[in-house]
């Protein structure tokens, strides 16, 4: 387990044309590794998330994706992702590749990734119109009772970058609260980078909490904040308000570009980005 | 109920169809909904007639009674106020696929005269006109609860006579077509929007108007539907909302305001009193 700063950890881990899964369901969301890699300016990225959310309307707005596999891909409780719509609807700034499913779909599809099966299985997508577009949702017999079962490919991802709230000097990574399907994802993955609220001496996990024992974790970086405007439970909430605003700043192509060149370029780091916002506030 | 009193207040269609859609939720009912109508129905009920009613959102809290709406499905307020806050490939497989699920709430962009939804994209899924957020965990509710309640706005827009796509499959082509393929769920059994109520008839299974709000016409509601609506041969009239319905609703949508207010980039830090907690209790 290496431990370094977010900068050195994604500029030596994450790599252009690589798969890589951001998880965290609305929660504990990695907002500032996904614009370290932003800053950094990977290219021709397959993004892997359930709920693309800010995070990846920014990473695909600023030109850094190829390809999306996702299963919900809206502003939580606002609507849509304008810079997700536009690549898609539009192909701007380039065309998106999306492979789509729904969540349980791909929570099978973590699940197997991380078990190193070959795919995942559920009763699923009965009915609707989604394996017609996406080729990858596809059928078995079960072989005790003839059972059509529906299948999907696993998911391991080159790399999975989580947020959580803690981890030891060891390396273990402690999260709670709604946990999605972190696990699955970090556990799936080739690479598992971890960017934390805080390095403590001992984590003090109640015993069934989730913990990622060190010798499964890449990377980490402590990165307060790290979240934001996701949330981590027990350090800070999240700025529902911001999500509400963004669906302005993400309407508009310009005002997307000067949003990103101002808070997230222009900054050395999720520090710096942190006060920017606070500035324009 | 006080029909008289209720009478004199004024609402909006919106709360009507909240509060018709709430009134449908029976006690200890375990009901897994999204974000929105749904969202506001399952809690109003909870909140009035129904408070050990069982809130499951897809972001894994079980039996959730959050103070104020949600803005997503995963705020903390779930976690907080949550019996059991599990992983989400649990709430899919062990919970929903499983059959646990009493009612699945669900609203759609599009639906046809069979219950089946769409909110996946408007116009052709290789060029859209427009491309809606999607799937979600659509699919497999509308599959696997033992029934479907649907909330959406009646038009022409949104009552259509074919879906652009089908996301989530009520009755497919209707006649039993869902019970052959084997689909475990009843399927849509309610459909509740701003001018009425419609059921899917016994053997076609067509969506049927049976009740209208008062203060709109059967005429109105056939004009906000695509297909040739078909009609019940009487249709009730749902009784308008009550004071106590409106001023709960009201109150619940206020709190919710109240708690989102503010400015963007206001970081509202929390002491960690979970995380000592969890800590010093190890």
């Amino acid at each position: 387990m290496q431990l370094g700063s977010l900068q050195e950890i994604i500029d030596q881990h994450i790599h252009d044309g690589q798969s890589v899964a951001l998880e965290g369901f609305t929660h504990l969301i990695p907002f500032a590794a996904g614009h370290e890699i932003l800053r950094q300016k990977k290219r021709d990225l397959h993004l892997i998330r359930m709920t693309p959310d800010l995070i990846y309307d920014q990473l695909i707005g600023a030109s850094c994706a190829r390809a999306l596999t996702f299963s919900w891909g809206g502003n939580p409780g606002v609507g849509s992702l304008h810079r997700l719509r536009d690549a898609v609807e539009n192909g701007w700034p380039r065309p998106l590749e999306i492979h789509e499913h729904s969540h349980a779909g791909m929570a099978a599809a973590y699940t197997a990734g991380a078990a190193r099966m070959p795919f995942g299985m559920l009763r699923g997508y009965a009915g609707t119109d989604l394996p017609a577009v996406n080729a990858e949702v596809r059928e078995v017999r079960c072989p005790y009772t003839n059972e059509k079962i529906a299948t999907v490919p696993a998911i391991n991802p080159d790399v999975t970058v989580l947020h959580a709230q803690a981890a030891d000097r060891q390396g273990n990574v402690f999260i709670r609260g709604i946990v999605g399907a972190q696990k699955e994802a970090a556990l799936a993955a080739a690479t598992l980078i971890v960017t934390v609220e805080e390095i403590v001496d001992s984590l003090g996990a109640p015993m069934n909490a989730i913990v990622l024992p060190h010798w499964v974790v890449t990377a980490i970086a402590e990165v307060p904040i790290g979240a934001y405007p996701s949330y981590a439970l027990g350090y800070y909430g999240r700025d529902n308000a911001f999500y509400l605003a963004w669906d302005e700043i993400a309407r508009d192509r310009e005002r997307f570009t000067e949003w990103i060149n101002l808070h997230v370029l222009s900054s050395r780091d999720h520090a710096e980005f942190l006060d920017s916002l606070a500035e324009a506030a | 109920m006080n029909v008289a009193s209720s009478s004199l207040n004024k609402y909006t269609p919106d709360e009507m169809m909240t509060i018709a859609a709430a009134r449908l939720i029976w006690p200890g009912c375990v009901c897994f909904v999204g974000i929105g109508v749904p969202s506001a129905a399952a809690n109003l009920a909870r909140l009035i007639h129904a408070p050990d009613i069982v809130l499951i959102y897809e972001s894994g809290a079980i039996g959730t009674q959050p103070r104020v709406l949600p803005l997503s499905i995963g705020d903390g307020e779930l976690a907080e106020t949550a019996t059991a806050v599990v992983p989400l490939p649990e709430i899919f497989s062990y919970w929903l696929q499983a059959g646990r699920i009493d009612v699945g709430f669900l609203g759609a962009a599009q639906i046809d005269r069979f219950g089946n939804l769409n909110s996946t994209v408007i116009g052709g899924y290789a060029n859209p006109k427009t491309r809606l957020p999607g799937a979600g965990g659509a699919p497999e509710i509308a599959q696997h609860a033992k029934q479907i309640f649907v909330v959406l706005k009646q038009s022409l827009r949104s009552f259509v006579q074919k879906l652009d796509f089908c996301t989530s499959a009520g009755f497919l082509n209707g006649n039993g077509e869902r019970a052959r393929r084997a689909i475990p769920g009843a399927g849509p059994q309610v459909v509740i929007t701003d001018l009425g109520v419609l059921k899917p008839v016994t053997g076609s299974q067509e969506l049927t108007l049976v009740a209208r709000y008062e203060n709109v016409s059967v005429d109105k509601i056939r004009a906000a539907t695509s297909w040739p609506l078909a009609v019940a041969d009487t249709i009730d009239v749902v009784a308008p909302p009550t004071s106590e319905e409106l001023r709960v609703l009201r109150d619940l949508h206020k709190r919710t305001e109240i708690a989102y207010a503010g400015k963007a980039h206001r970081l509202t830090k929390t002491p960690r009193p979970l995380f000592e907690q969890a800590r010093s209790t190890a």
